[in-house]
């Protein structure tokens, strides 16, 4: 189907979107709950939201503000959490390039995993036509309304959850309910797997430092299997991440 | 941490990450990624999360500290499980959430 307007292309980016908001509206609550639960103003809270958008960053800020861990460490943390963000850029930019900086700027901070995911799905199965960045800019904008709304309606009802109900621990039950799902190979089972051993092996490094090991750990590791299982027949094209967010 | 150390994080954390999603559409033609670091970077989320949510669980109280009992444990497996078979988010959490209160009523 090829859009006939921007608003018709626009209005089926957004309804695209609409099934997966109950896999976000849970981590946005959880979210706003969390920083409620920290001492934080709601809004600090939404302050917060606005300038990460980027739930699985703010998640793990939380999580390190609540363990007491270096503002610097957190950033670093934050960004290496976001590095993926240059990956789905990479994809996107042959289709968005071409457009002025009012345009791509906004549509910028707009990415997501969600956005990315069904914008990649979209452009492989039709191809591009000049409506293309209206349906990219329905899905981003659909998604981020869903991700704010959600994380508002967690610092409203923040104050009113008792301390009992433990709910910190579903900052990582979200970690793994959004890795659990995508471990489909043996390379990131083995990314994982690895990172998660070193972490939890370097928990006394200071700084932070555990962490940072345990990824470049799981990335190491994922890299060699990835590298041992492959065969010359079908060696790695340079349209592997679209294949495999497909 | 004091209020202007905090917004000074969030402030650095959204340059930041704004900056890597701008990247290549900003830098489009002038600048290729090599070949390894698109590869590596495809098993930062899975590592990096793994990282986080491990010691989350094992260590309830934020440092190396083990903890006899700890119920956070079984929760998390059960957890694990329930993501692995059905990749439902609002599943994985209630599981997971009311396995942990489960197991602190029945004092484990």
């Amino acid at each position: 189907m090829q859009y006939r307007s921007a608003r018709e292309a626009f209005l089926h980016g957004v309804r695209t979107l609409m099934p997966l908001t109950p896999g976000v509206i849970p981590f946005g609550l959880v979210t706003g709950v969390m920083a409620i639960e920290m001492g934080m103003s709601p809004g600090t809270a939404m302050g917060m939201t606005l300038l990460f958008y980027s739930g699985s960053a703010q998640m793990v800020a939380l999580q390190l503000l609540h363990n007491g861990v270096l503002p610097v460490a957190i950033v670093v943390t934050a960004l290496i959490i976001n590095l993926r963000f240059v990956m789905y850029s990479a994809s996107l930019a042959p289709h968005l390039h071409h457009l002025p900086r009012r345009w791509t700027w906004p549509l910028s901070y707009l990415l997501s995993d969600q956005s990315f995911a069904l914008f990649s799905l979209r452009f492989s199965a039709q191809g591009q036509d000049r409506f293309t960045h209206y349906f990219y800019a329905g899905t981003a904008s659909a998604m981020w309304l869903a991700w704010q709304l959600s994380v508002l309606a967690g610092v409203l009802l923040g104050a009113s959850i008792p301390e009992s109900w433990s709910l910190s621990f579903a900052i990582p039950l979200s970690f793994l309910a959004l890795l659990i799902p995508n471990l489909r190979s043996a390379a990131t089972l083995g990314a994982a797997t690895v990172g998660g051993l070193i972490a939890v092996l370097a928990i006394d490094l200071p700084y932070n430092l555990g962490l940072v090991l345990a990824s470049a750990g799981g990335v190491l590791a994922g890299l060699l299997i990835e590298s041992l299982r492959r065969s010359p027949l079908n060696a790695m094209g340079p349209d592997d991440i679209e294949r495999e967010t497909r | 941490m004091s209020e202007l150390a905090l917004w000074g994080m969030f402030l650095a954390v959204g340059v930041g990450t704004f900056l890597m999603r701008l990247s290549f559409v900003e830098l489009y033609g002038r600048w290729r990624m090599p070949e390894l670091l698109n590869r590596a970077l495809r098993y930062v989320p899975a590592s990096v999360l793994a990282a986080l949510a491990l010691p989350a669980v094992v260590y309830p109280n934020g440092h190396g500290e083990f903890v006899l009992g700890n119920p956070q444990i079984p929760a998390a497996i059960l957890a694990a499980l329930i993501a692995w078979k059905t990749r439902n988010t609002v599943l994985t959490l209630a599981a997971g959430m009311g396995a942990l209160w489960l197991f602190k009523l029945a004092g484990l």
